[in-house]
């Protein structure tokens, strides 16, 4: 099989994966492909080169960071001994497994959230512990669909969940939506949302308080009530402004309009 | 690249020579990251995309030519609005510098 065909492969396995290629310098063009606990496969022309690479990119993979990084021709990387030599410029394109999207409560917003998640590039998992709405048939475009109670599905895959990854909880329903936010704290998940008025919201931290959740640190990385202030009123509005939200905590910005702001737009 | 899979493996089962360009690095504003790629068969025929639209037909260019002529892997910056030998900038005023090579490997 050619590097092309076992790339492609683990790509759609969401292996991590680097594949490695020279851009400039002695055999431009050339390549390796990487992925963390597999015998690198290709060559960039010179062994020690290669060697080092090889430790470099297993560090971007584990990053999720695509670079160019600059070597000397047998792989050196101290400035002094790339003074007067001629440089190999080495781009390391890392693909990463998808952000996974975990949405508790199987509702019209959940349909609705599942699709712009997908535009998105999300894994979408729905979970919901009533098993007649919990339906494969109402969410096709998920890529799970779960029928569970939240604590066992934390406790199985909740250490899987990382800062690109998210949690939106729209049950609405303490039985269900405090054991969802207890799960999701106990995990490193970037985002969690929480739906529900501001009456809700309100309740809902008396109940958590009840089972213990009152840390301060805990209760700020709550997003509740859910999403971005757009004025959104059908699911589908609503999905966009969660999702808003979760690119906006991402990168740090407020989200008003880009015409009322200043500075440059790609930071 | 993995947006492009599906296509690229339809050509290659029907035997079309491919350029593949990737985004490396981008100087100031630029409307997608490293890792971004577009790739470009025999006929002309084009999926996958490099900035918001602004350089696609010069990358079109470039790597049909590359197809048709000399076959060296090469990097190609643009936007530089001054440089003559790559007139075509990106609106949002920053610097995009693309790899481009045969999908031979």
């Amino acid at each position: 099989m050619d590097l092309y065909s076992i790339y492609a492969e683990r790509v759609r396995a969401n292996v991590p994966t680097a594949l490695v290629t020279v851009i400039d310098g002695p055999n431009i063009g050339s390549m390796l492909l990487l992925s963390p606990g597999n015998q690198p496969l290709g060559t960039l022309g010179e062994p020690e080169l290669d060697r080092v690479v090889v430790r470099d990119a297993e560090g971007e993979i584990e990053a999720g960071r695509t670079s160019v990084r600059h070597y000397g021709p047998q792989g050196q990387t101290t400035p002094e001994d790339l003074v007067d030599t001629p440089t190999v410029r080495v781009f390391v394109d890392v693909s990463s497994p998808p952000p996974t999207m975990w949405i508790f409560g199987a509702v019209d917003f959940t349909a609705a959230l599942a699709k712009v998640a997908k535009v998105l590039g999300y894994h979408v998992v729905v979970c919901d512990a009533r098993e007649v709405f919990a339906t494969r048939r109402r969410f096709p475009m998920a890529d799970e669909v779960l029928v569970s109670w939240p604590a066992p599905l934390f406790s199985e895959r909740g250490h899987q969940l990382g800062s690109r990854d998210a949690v939106c909880i729209l049950t609405h329903d303490s039985k269900f939506d405090v054991p969802a936010v207890q799960g999701a704290l106990g995990t490193n998940v970037g985002y969690i949302g929480v739906m529900g008025s501001r009456k809700t919201h309100a309740k809902r931290l008396e109940r958590l308080a009840e089972v213990g959740v009152t840390d301060t640190a805990d209760l700020t990385r709550l997003m509740s009530p859910i999403g971005l202030d757009l004025g959104a009123r059908t699911p589908e509005e609503t999905a966009i402004s969660i999702c808003g939200e979760i690119i906006a905590r991402r990168t740090g910005r407020l989200a008003p309009s880009l015409r009322d702001g200043t500075g440059p737009i790609h930071k | 690249m993995r947006d492009l899979l599906d296509d690229l493996d339809g050509w290659r089962a029907k035997g079309k020579r491919i350029a593949l360009a990737r985004v490396v690095d981008i100087e100031g504003s630029g409307p997608r990251d490293p890792g971004a790629a577009m790739a470009v068969n025999e006929d002309g025929d084009v999926i996958g995309s490099v900035s918001g639209g602004c350089v696609e037909g010069a990358v079109v260019a470039e790597a049909l030519a590359m197809l048709n002529g000399n076959n060296t892997p090469r990097l190609v910056t643009f936007g530089y609005s001054d440089d003559e030998a790559f007139a075509v900038g990106l609106t949002c005023g920053g610097i995009i510098h693309l790899f481009i090579q045969p999908l031979t490997f």
